[in-house]
């Protein structure tokens, strides 16, 4: 897109600018055409001014953090805090130490965790989506009853799971060691190897109802002309399934997919409220780590640094998965 | 709880086949047992003795209790931060709807250089982590209590502002997707009426768009009902919210898993009975908006 005019405050629009045909003759065309120009901008101004206050310019303000050597000593006068140049940047790509290694250590945690999670949320909601597209009895109920996990507050339901992975009081071991006998003992959950795992299964649990919910409204929009055709040519419900419905639902998967990948990889309520301040090893997430390494650490500096590179990575990542899927909707303007 | 197939109210292309009709009820009923089960254990575990949460976990109580709901508004002062979530999430989501019907408006209804850029820019922000301006937003809220002398940082304003903002892209884009819908010969024969452009707003596409507008305000509520990161940074012991008031019940000494239930129960109800009555309007308001 080209550049954008600088937005200019209209010299009066308002709920007073109901004027009549003669006021209007009065004024200058110019205020009119003015009128007419500033207006979108106008409406959209109280979106921009909240927009830059709590994204644009914290982001770059955060950019500017990542290059100093911010400490809780600098806290109230940031400003004064002295420069670090690439350093915190050369620390935290360092593999080979600590800062480092545990960084790297934490994005393919990051990234094993939300590829799992972002392939069986997908999987669960097309399943339920296409199998509940025709209607049957129940099928009301059932679909408020499997928005409930998006219904409910994060931390309510985390804290449940939590509860339901208590090693001693647990439901979760409490089938699988007193009632299915797999587990010779009581295996811990919520530490060691176990608690990626318990991660995972928490993550789905919360997010499946999203792309089930997000699927299923791209299915309402699929023309029955299409169905009644196919079953006309003789084809199968299965058949239908792959080549109607996958096909279609193709716009709105690829947008579902990207906004779940995004939220997966920034999940932070998941990792905070399962594990407390300091998640286990097996299961530290990126943003539970960044947190770690500035607000208990005090180094903001360096938690800056951090979150720009986890940024950079997630601009690439959008930037080459819509080259990939390809902007195929032929709209001018969206 | 075994569903019988009926035949489709809607004339189906054609009967379905056995192997998609059981396949269809198996996965359900198992995707009902892992949505459920969950739920299940915290309505139980609400309503049983503490010995019974302290041993092994049972599925049948053996004994049923409300003390549990009796005592959560003792063990930590739940209902001041219920105050206090109350205030914020309806503070967050009227602010959040009327801005963003404001600018769905604009971007709706007329053509202006930079409108894609905003459109863009503006959805772009959700994929921004909470992690990378939680630092500097610390900071700039602590800054501007120091010179301005008004405290954003440990106040309901401060987090009202950020959570309205954080529902924003997303309300602007469904509402943008459901005017879109409404024509525009409405809003033309409005202002031949002589209302001008808000007045056209407010007495002709407002109230058309009151599906699409309840859904953006459902979807508001929850975000900000329901966010924990910036909650455990910007407030103090007085402007607590649910999301981390709840954590409390957990660094006791002993856990009280009955407690945390009823709980969890409690604050999940308002949010989860808005939800379910308006349910259909969100699916509606998705499908006018996602798919253009």
């Amino acid at each position: 897109m080209t550049a954008t005019a600088p937005p200019r405050r209209a010299p009066e629009a308002g709920p007073d600018s109901e004027k009549t045909a003669a006021g209007r003759r009065l004024r200058p065309r110019v205020a009119e055409r003015l009128r007419q120009v500033g207006l979108p901008y106008l409406l959209l101004l109280p979106a921009l001014l909240a927009e830059l206050l709590i994204h644009i310019v914290p982001m770059v303000f955060g950019i500017v953090i990542s290059f100093k050597n911010l400490t809780l000593f600098y806290i109230h006068h940031w400003n004064s805090a002295p420069w670090s140049g690439f350093d915190n940047y050369k620390a935290a790509i360092k593999i080979h130490q600590p800062i480092g290694q545990a960084l790297l250590h934490s994005f393919w945690v990051t990234l094993a965790y939300t590829l799992l999670s972002v392939g069986l949320s997908w999987l669960l909601g097309t399943a339920a989506a296409i199998l509940m597209q025709d209607t049957f009895r129940g099928r009301a109920v059932l679909r408020a009853i499997f928005l409930v996990p998006y219904a409910l507050p994060a931390y309510a339901a985390l804290i449940t799971w939590t509860f339901m992975f208590q090693q001693d009081t647990g439901l979760v071991n409490h089938v699988l060691h007193d009632q299915l006998h797999v587990t010779s003992n009581k295996p811990f959950w919520l530490i060691g190897d176990n608690s990626f795992w318990a991660m995972v299964i928490v993550s789905v649990w919360k997010s499946w109802p999203f792309a089930f919910l997000a699927l299923m409204a791209g299915l309402q929009n699929i023309p029955r002309e299409l169905y009644e055709a196919a079953a006309m040519d003789g084809a199968g419900v299965w058949q239908q399934i792959r080549k109607i419905t996958m096909p279609s639902l193709r716009p709105v998967n690829q947008v579902l997919v990207l906004v779940l990948f995004l939220w997966t990889f920034n999940d932070f309520n998941t990792p905070y409220v399962m594990f407390g301040q300091s998640a286990p090893h097996q299961a530290d997430l990126i943003s539970i780590h960044i947190y770690q390494s500035s607000f208990i650490t005090w180094n903001f500096g360096s938690g800056s640094a951090m979150s720009v590179l986890l940024l950079l990575f997630l601009l690439l990542v959008t930037a080459v998965y819509l080259l990939v899927t390809g902007r195929k909707r032929g709209e001018a303007d969206a | 709880m075994p569903r019988t197939l009926r035949t489709p109210a809607q004339p189906s292309p054609m009967a379905q086949p056995r192997s998609f009709v059981w396949t269809r009820r198996v996965v359900l009923t198992l995707l009902l047992l892992f949505v459920l089960t969950p739920v299940y254990v915290m309505l139980s575990s609400s309503l049983k003795n503490l010995q019974d949460v302290q041993g092994s976990f049972q599925w049948i109580p053996h004994g049923l209790t409300v003390r549990p709901y009796i005592d959560i508004w003792k063990t930590v002062p739940l209902a001041h931060y219920f105050l206090n979530s109350v205030i914020v999430s309806v503070s967050a989501t009227a602010f959040s709807v009327i801005v963003a019907i404001f600018a769905a408006y604009g971007v709706s209804r007329y053509r202006f250089a930079g409108r894609k850029v905003f459109t863009v820019t503006v959805l772009s922000t959700q994929m921004f982590p909470g992690i990378l301006f939680l630092l500097p937003l610390y900071l700039i809220f602590v800054n501007i209590g120091n010179s301005t002398g008004i405290t954003l940082n440990g106040s309901r304003l401060g987090l009202i502002i950020t959570y309205l903002t954080f529902s924003l892209p997303f309300s602007i884009w469904m509402l943008v997707g459901y005017f879109d819908s409404i024509p525009r010969d409405l809003d033309e024969a409005a202002k031949v009426d002589g209302c001008g452009p808000f007045g056209a707003l407010f007495r002709v596409v407002v109230p058309a768009a009151i599906p699409g507008i309840v859904a953006v305000s459902v979807y508001a509520f929850m975000t900000a009902w329901g966010e924990v990161l910036f909650a455990s940074v910007m407030t103090n012991s007085s402007t607590r919210t649910l999301a981390v008031g709840l954590r409390e019940y957990a660094t006791q000494n002993d856990v009280y898993w009955n407690q945390v239930m009823a709980a969890s129960l409690v604050v999940s109800v308002p949010v989860v009975a808005g939800f379910l009555l308006l349910q259909r309007y969100l699916v509606a308001g998705l499908t006018a908006g996602a798919v253009k």
